[in-house]
């Protein structure tokens, strides 16, 4: 349905650095010369509730928002949020996931329990689902908190654009103090 | 050259491009960002008013003064500012006036979704509507233009996808042949008594009747004939939609929402089978075309509620859907106060004492949901005093003693000014808790008159609350640590039990303020596992960096532990362990 146009979402919490990894692809996105368009909600999100972030490239792109249900990769920065946003993907549409669980309030509370199952539960509906232990290869490459970009790197292996258009990006969008440590977080995700 | 904007950003360019000298707005989601760019821009001077009606009253000085200004704030705050902006129409302007209101359907960060186009409409004023980042450029731009040339000031209207959403804007450069900002007198124009009034109201009407006819010819609304069988009237978003949804669809899209440029949409509707009308919210546009005589269908198929999306737009034309997954029945993942919020003690102690808590709008309505669940009413910014008093109007003396209003500082600062003074001048007992944590926290951190900094991040005279409530005749004011629980209950409760107005305010620091100096974190905490006995007591806050780690067996037994990664070291948990099982980690 989307024809030419490739339709990402960034789901998470609220804190996990989601909005920069959008930044950064949808930067490499326009680097490779497409059009782009990017949309999510900010706001309350910062107080620690889901994140959804919608990026999508191609010639022309009109809708900010990934059409309901025509999502080609779906890259998760925690389990229980790639899960809720399963039904935006399309079938047969990839999902990368980050192997992280964070606790909701009912859950800290000890009102409910955090979801079992929910690799099989994504794995049954998508069968292109790769987990990531994002933190491990951050702090392979020296920092915890590059684990958004690591996991960038593992979702851009499966994306029409090149390397050094990635690397231009994060020159562009990440902090010069963070980048080497960020650049290589970035590199070792890819390598997977 | 090209960057990747958001619909904010690009407005606070075109603002740039067009030659403007002063920015003005008071914070509010989706719109805030504007200044927050504006302040990239030296030969602008941005700042944040205490609310939206002092915002545009800025405005309008600098534009009479003669320089380009430009005012924004989301939707809600148009009702602030309404008083200034219906009679702003009739002055009309002298440097361009441009004012930015950012709509929120489905309201994803507001108390209700109203239209602001119905404000353009019942102002008087001309309207423009962008659908992405480029537009949000060029239409700021051409607003300032039209609002010079049209004499009148300008609305330019933003949505959340647009303001937050990000796509390619081409730059441009400052335009640089504007005249210089000097007093110059018009008080027939700009002294607006009856007389004078009377003179400019049907120059008005002409404005809008000139603006609708040349409205025709301007390129930003544009007619896109294909498919002839069917003809969308849209614009904003919703042309975005439409795009993506039904491709051949011949479009009508609307750049200038008002007044509608109705000689293009009589030849549209001539050259298509049937027309409908696709809007967001309201049948703004439906009900003047239908007006016009003119058969179309809009509201009958998409919801006056809530936002459109493409999926929507599909189902309300009856086009197929992409196959779904079923959803996932999952745990609710809503926002939180942060760990350490010196919101979260006074709350508790609300609870405990039973009050029944008028509410305002800040982090602090986070204190409605469970565990907390203290706070009972929270209609809009400002309304916590009033409606504490017009309560303590009607019950019974045993019941007056149970209302308390909660307003943060901003708040207070914005509108809950004037409903403290009319506590104390209509001697109402009713007790009021100004959470000063010593900036605007809810909508990202902005300064306000209160914590000493300006937008530009200058040093800035800081209002002394209590000073305040001493000037406004209060007789009654404490100050309490909110990070000391027992105080902070003792403290409230003794001032719900007097007869008069009271005003108790807090004094610890929002623990996101990243200035030196201002907010500290304490010694970690951690919970001794050999003495917590399972109780629960500490989830009551229902801090996130608390956790509930289940014993595994079945049962209900289990144990708390505190994530290290988000402990602040407040020191409210420990307080409320009755074990001593909570202790700082060394
Ligand atoms: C008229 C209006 N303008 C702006 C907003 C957006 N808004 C909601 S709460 C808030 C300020 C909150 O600051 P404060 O009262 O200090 O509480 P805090 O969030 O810091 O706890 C703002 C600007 C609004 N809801 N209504």
């Amino acid at each position: 349905m989307s024809g030419q146009i490739t339709n990402i979402l960034l789901v998470g919490v609220g804190g996990q650095g989601i909005l920069l990894a959008s930044e950064i692809l949808s930067e490499a996105a326009m680097l490779a010369g497409f059009d782009v368009k990017k949309s999510e909600i900010h706001g309350m999100s910062q107080r620690g509730g889901s994140v959804v972030s919608h990026v999508r490239y191609g010639k022309e792109v009109f809708s900010p928002i990934v059409p309901e249900g025509e999502g080609d990769i779906l890259f998760g920065f925690e389990l229980m949020e790639t899960c809720r946003s399963l039904p935006l993907i399309r079938p047969g549409g990839a999902v990368v996931a980050n192997d992280l669980q964070i606790s909701p309030p009912a859950v800290l509370m000890g009102q409910e329990s955090y979801p079992e199952g929910l690799l099989e539960r994504i794995k049954g509906s998508f069968p292109d689902f790769l987990l990531v232990d994002g933190q491990k290869l951050a702090s392979d490459a020296g920092n915890v908190r590059a684990s958004n970009t690591a996991l960038l790197g593992a979702v851009s292996k499966r994306l029409a654009i090149a390397e050094e258009l990635w690397m231009q990006a994060l020159e562009k969008m990440v902090p010069t103090k963070a980048l080497e440590v960020n650049k290589k977080a970035f590199l070792i995700g890819r390598g997977l | 050259m090209k960057e990747i904007l958001s619909g904010n950003e690009a407005i606070a360019r075109g603002a740039y491009e067009a030659g403007c000298r002063v920015a003005c707005a008071y914070p509010g989601t989706p719109s805030t960002e504007i200044l927050e760019n504006t302040i990239n821009y030296k030969e602008i001077n941005s700042s944040w008013a205490p609310n939206e009606k002092v915002a545009l009253e800025v405005a309008i000085g600098a534009s009479f003064g003669g320089g380009r200004a430009l005012c924004t704030m989301k939707h809600v705050g148009v009702n602030v500012a309404a008083d200034p902006l219906f009679t702003l129409s009739y002055t009309g302007v002298r440097g361009g006036l441009v004012l930015v209101v950012a709509d929120d359907p489905e309201m994803h960060s507001s108390q209700n979704e109203q239209d602001s186009r119905n404000y353009a409409r019942f102002a008087k004023v001309p309207m423009l509507e962008p659908s992405d980042s480029q537009e949000c450029k060029e239409f700021t731009r051409l607003a300032f233009q039209l609002s010079e040339e049209y004499d009148t000031p300008v609305m330019v209207r933003s949505c959340t996808r647009i303001s937050h959403g990000k796509s390619i804007v081409e730059l441009g450069e400052r335009v640089s042949d504007l005249p210089e900002p000097r007093l110059e007198r018009n008080p027939a124009k700009l002294v607006m008594l009856p007389g004078n009034a009377r003179v400019r109201h049907p120059l008005v009407e002409q404005m809008l009747v000139k603006l609708s006819e040349a409205g025709s010819a301007m390129a930003i609304n544009r007619l896109e004939l294909r498919d002839k069988s069917i003809g969308i009237i849209t614009s904003g978003v919703c042309y975005q939609y439409v795009r993506e949804v039904m491709p051949n669809a011949s479009t009508l899209k609307l750049g200038l929402v008002n007044p509608l440029p109705q000689n293009l949409i009589r030849d549209f509707a001539a050259q298509v089978d049937s027309v409908y009308v696709v809007e967001e919210l309201d049948p703004f546009i439906e009900i003047q075309v239908k007006a016009m005589g003119i058969k179309v269908i809009g509201k009958e198929i998409i919801s006056l509620c809530g936002e459109l999306t493409p999926g929507r737009l599909r189902s309300a034309f009856g086009l197929s859907q992409a196959t779904e997954v079923q959803a996932e029945k999952l745990p609710g993942r809503p926002p939180n106060m942060c760990p350490g919020c010196p919101h979260r003690g006074v709350f508790y102690a609300l609870k405990q004492l039973k009050a029944y808590v008028t509410g305002d709008i800040g982090c602090y309505t986070l204190a409605f949901m469970p565990p907390l669940s203290a706070m009972d009413t929270c209609v809009c910014m400002g309304a916590s005093i009033g409606m504490a008093t017009g309560v303590t109007k009607v019950v019974s003396d045993q019941e007056k003693k149970k209302v308390v209003a909660v307003i943060g500082d901003s708040t207070f600062l914005h509108t809950g000014i004037n409903g403290l003074m009319d506590m104390v001048y209509n001697n109402s007992p009713a007790t009021v808790i100004i959470l000063d944590n010593s900036i605007t926290a809810m909508t990202g951190r902005q300064d306000n008159p209160a914590s000493g900094f300006t937008l530009m991040d200058d040093p800035a005279h800081a209002i002394n609350i209590p000073l305040l409530c001493q000037a406004l005749g209060v007789k009654n004011i404490r100050t309490v640590n909110p990070l000391d629980l027992e105080e902070t209950k003792r403290v409230i409760a003794e001032e719900m039990e007097r007869p008069e107005t009271s005003v108790v305010i807090t004094n610890k620091p929002c623990v996101l303020i990243k200035r030196e100096d201002v907010f500290q974190k304490g010694p970690l905490y951690a919970v001794d596992a050999d003495r917590c006995t399972g109780c629960r007591a500490c989830l009551n806050i229902g801090c996130p960096a608390i956790e509930w780690r289940p014993a595994g067996d079945g049962s209900r037994k289990g144990k708390a532990r505190i994530d290290p990664l988000l402990c602040t070291g407040c020191d409210v948990c420990r307080q409320l362990c009755k074990f001593e099982a909570i202790g700082s980690g060394k």
